[in-house]
């Protein structure tokens, strides 16, 4: 079957990226954390709870709740409401049925929302209860979450391509160094490399410092066509592009390319740009490993040349290639699904200039994917999006 | 290449006993099929009747074809070890307190990629041999062991945990009288147990094979009538806290079945040996047995019963016979449900008529008492559940598969 030809994104917008500030363990609820994302997005964007008329959730610890009982916790009358349970690829899948539900006209103001609490056990639950495969293949086996399924991958991945520990250790230091400059980060000690190679072994070839540290936050934004945006006088960046693929390359033994090499192309052609014209890249870096795939896999450089890549660039802020300028999950702490939402947000103030601290100069066009879904042997979910700030 | 495991040392009777952790138990219905397969010995996958792909983790439909026709079928064990890793940390408390821990991600030969538990001689890029094992929540986990014979291998830590071999272990043996009990004796020494006790009822009786069990060293004979819930209670204040198997081989075989029968003696003698034998023993040794699940390389870790094979399928001419030894099959499954969070496998050999006195007028086929003895150690040490022993229960078993009601009508002549 021949693949069509997909509608541009004509006009729309994304807008109020919010960050609720990620603390390591919370006695709050999942919803707590969402309500305080919704309100935080009325209350940046200047607009009344009743105008948001479509709802895009993501979160692991919600319990029994799915978007609808939020709609009536929240006091919201939508018409258009989604719950993606994607894990690591919510914020690009949410953004991408937004952006098309507003496109169509089937809602205005779309709020996309991913919150997550952490109590003291609700990690373990997680993982205990994560896919039926994992409960019959992979928990077993004491795999205690990803972190063994993500060692076996970033073992072939460094076996065959001839990394390091240093290769891969320079982008969670160039992180850390970032997440110094972002007063929400929960890790606020350096790092260097010698302290990344010296960390305690996790589950070999993962270490501690290749980990991201499970906490509670919330990440969110609006999704509106241009005009709405411009009717409320609201900064918002533009979507070019986007790509989402699961399940790729099944017949691959191992995981050494996610679904994205199969959509890059698209990606950027969609977007009408090449990779050099990025300013901004925020990957989805649950293990910098994954990280130096998407690297790959997103078009900045060769199947097997991501050592070398990173090697050669600066990824800190005021780097050649500023990279997860927040600091990412590695330094700021995984919320849970709001994981997935934390580059694209921090992507998004990135191109509005609302950055802060750790602005990049002149910023104007991003990009941000996401990953997830360890369901067996491999992360099933990928997405990425390109957006650009108002002046580009 | 590893270590032998050296024999443990005197336990420090101050210190506290761990208690036993179990690892992850929940399943899905149909990944117990890999449990039938464990149970059994068999290495299964779901393979696909209209394209053959075989699959893994255990599905619905065919990933290849979307046929829903997923049958278990014996596959080919051989794979290659892709990728290993050490779980140095695991948040599960059963692996915290075992790690580190390797497993790895093997392909098949036949096609899927397995996560397995890994014997310390398996090696990246070299083959295995994979199986499925029942672990200490006694469900089913994939297995990677060297594709040949290595030194020691048995003795490999987390083969270990999967196994319930009777190297360095003591394990009571209930009744010396009988030839399979003397021949389980003699079996379980020469697979390396340290002591064997051995039960015999009112001792001062003199019995054939007594002078073979007396000197063997390593032995013990103690006084043991299953039968009788004190005598059972007694040993268990002795020795309770030193068996680490215990294997049933109370025998009480009677032939006849109800019409040619006058009155209940026979069969009340019949369920007070079979039955409430196996009661006393379950309540005088279980508890410190499920207690000891995890104390050591001589932890506790099985219990066996010898079964006849009708207890699945009635005999009419041992009928009360078999009808005493299926009350044993199903109290079986309840001991191993209670001993199941201390981690003790319960192992029931399932055997034909025996090669002694009692099945005197049956013709052969019969199994020999050493062929049993032999059974049960290759039964602990593979860590199974379920054993068919000889060619009669063999045949009792597939017949029984492939239609009950045909085994019924062919029993009775």
């Amino acid at each position: 079957m021949k693949k069509s030809q997909r509608t541009p994104y004509d006009g729309i917008v994304i807008a109020a990226p919010v960050t609720i500030p990620y603390v390591r363990y919370s006695i709050e609820s999942a919803q707590w954390w969402i309500g305080r994302a919704l309100g935080a997005l009325v209350a940046q964007a200047g607009i009344k709870a009743s105008d948001i008329d479509g709802l895009c959730v993501s979160s692991f610890t919600m319990g029994t709740d799915s978007g609808i009982g939020l709609t009536q916790h929240f006091g919201l009358c939508v018409r258009w409401l989604d719950t993606i349970p994607l894990g690591g690829a919510s914020a690009i899948a949410g953004l991408r049925k937004a952006a098309r539900a507003v496109q169509a006209r089937d809602a205005d103001i779309i709020a996309c929302v991913a919150g997550d609490t952490n109590h003291v056990d609700s990690f373990r639950l997680t993982l205990e209860n994560f896919s039926r495969f994992n409960q019959d293949a992979v928990y077993p086996y004491g795999a205690g979450g990803a972190n063994a399924s993500f060692a076996l991958i970033a073992r072939n991945y460094m076996r065959t391509f001839g990394v390091t520990r240093e290769d891969v250790g320079r982008i969670a230091v160039a992180q850390r160094a970032n997440a110094l400059r972002n007063p929400h980060a929960l890790m606020k000690a350096p790092l260097t490399l010698e302290q990344y190679l010296a960390a305690r072994p996790i589950s070999d070839p993962i270490h501690l410092f290749d980990c991201v540290m499970p906490c509670a936050g919330a990440e969110a934004f609006l999704v509106m066509r241009e005009e709405t945006a411009a009717s409320l006088g609201l900064p918002a960046a533009r979507l070019l592009s986007t790509i989402e693929r699961h399940n790729a390359f099944a017949d691959d033994p191992m995981q050494v390319r996610g679904g994205w090499a199969m959509d890059v192309d698209e990606l950027y052609a969609m977007a009408g740009v090449k990779p050099d014209d990025l300013d901004i890249v925020q990957t989805y870096d649950d293990y910098p490993v994954i990280t130096m795939m998407q690297f790959e896999d997103l078009g900045f450089c060769k199947k097997g040349e991501g050592a070398e890549f990173v090697r050669a660039h600066d990824l800190t802020i005021d780097g050649d290639f500023p990279h997860n300028t927040s600091g990412g999950q590695l330094s700021v702490g995984q919320a849970g699904a709001a994981g997935a939402y934390l580059g694209l947000v921090e992507g998004l103030r990135q191109v509005l200039g609302t950055a802060g601290p750790t602005q990049v100069r002149n910023a104007r066009l991003g990009l941000a994917s996401g990953f997830g879904m360890i369901n067996y042997d491999r992360g099933l979910a990928s997405g990425a999006a390109i957006f650009a700030g108002p002046s580009k | 290449m590893i270590d032998p495991i050296k024999p443990p040392r005197r336990k420090n009777p101050l210190l506290r006993t761990r208690l036993p952790a179990s690892p992850p138990r929940p399943r899905s219905r149909t990944s117990h099929g890999f449990t039938r397969a464990a149970a059994e010995g068999r290495f299964m996958l779901q393979r696909c009747e209209a394209c053959g792909a075989f699959a893994y983790p255990a599905r619905e439909a065919c990933p290849s074809c979307l046929s829903s026709a997923l049958a278990f079928a014996d596959a080919p064990r051989g794979g290659t070890l892709l990728a290993e890793t050490t779980a140095r940390v695991p948040s599960d408390v059963y692996f915290r307190e075992r790690a580190p821990w390797r497993i790895g991600l093997v392909k098949m030969d036949c096609g899927p990629t397995i996560v397995a538990h890994l014997h310390a001689d398996c090696a990246e890029d070299a083959p295995v041999r994979m199986s499925f094992q029942l672990d200490k929540s006694g469900q089913a986990v994939a297995f990677a062991r060297p594709e040949g014979e290595t030194p020691n291998m048995a003795d490999d830590r987390q083969w270990r945990e999967m196994t319930a071999d009777p190297k360095f272990r003591r394990v009571l043996v209930t009744n010396g009288r009988s030839v399979i009990g003397q021949e389980a004796v003699v079996a379980l020494k020469a697979a390396g147990a340290k002591t064997v006790f051995v039960g015999v009822a009112e001792p001062w009786r003199p019995f054939a094979g007594e002078d073979l069990l007396r000197r063997q060293e390593g032995v013990e004979v103690v006084a043991l009538d299953a039968a009788d819930e004190k005598s059972a209670a007694d040993l268990a204040a002795d020795i309770g806290g030193k068996v680490d198997i215990l294997v049933n081989t109370t025998e009480y075989v009677r032939a006849g079945g109800l019409l040619d029968r006058k009155g209940t003696s026979i069969a009340r003698d019949e369920i007070d040996q079979a039955y409430l034998g196996f009661i006393n023993l379950a309540q005088a040794f279980g508890p410190a047995m499920r207690m000891r699940g995890a104390d050591g390389v001589n932890n506790s870790v099985a219990w066996v019963n010898i079964l006849s094979v009708y207890a699945l399928a009635n005999w009419p001419a041992f009928g009360a016979y078999s009808a005493s030894q299926a009350a044993c099959l199903s109290l079986s499954h309840c001991l191993r449900a209670e001993l199941r969070p201390g981690g003790i496998k319960l192992m029931n050999l399932f055997t034909g008529p025996v090669d002694t006195e009692w099945f005197q007028t049956v013709p052969p086929p019969k199994v020999a008492p050493r062929a049993i003895a032999q059974a049960i150690v290759s039964g602990l040490k593979g860590g199974l559940e379920e054993m068919y022993v000889g060619d009669v229960a063999e045949e009792i078993r597939q017949r029984l598969a492939a239609n009950p009601k045909a085994l019924e009508r062919e029993l009775d002549k």
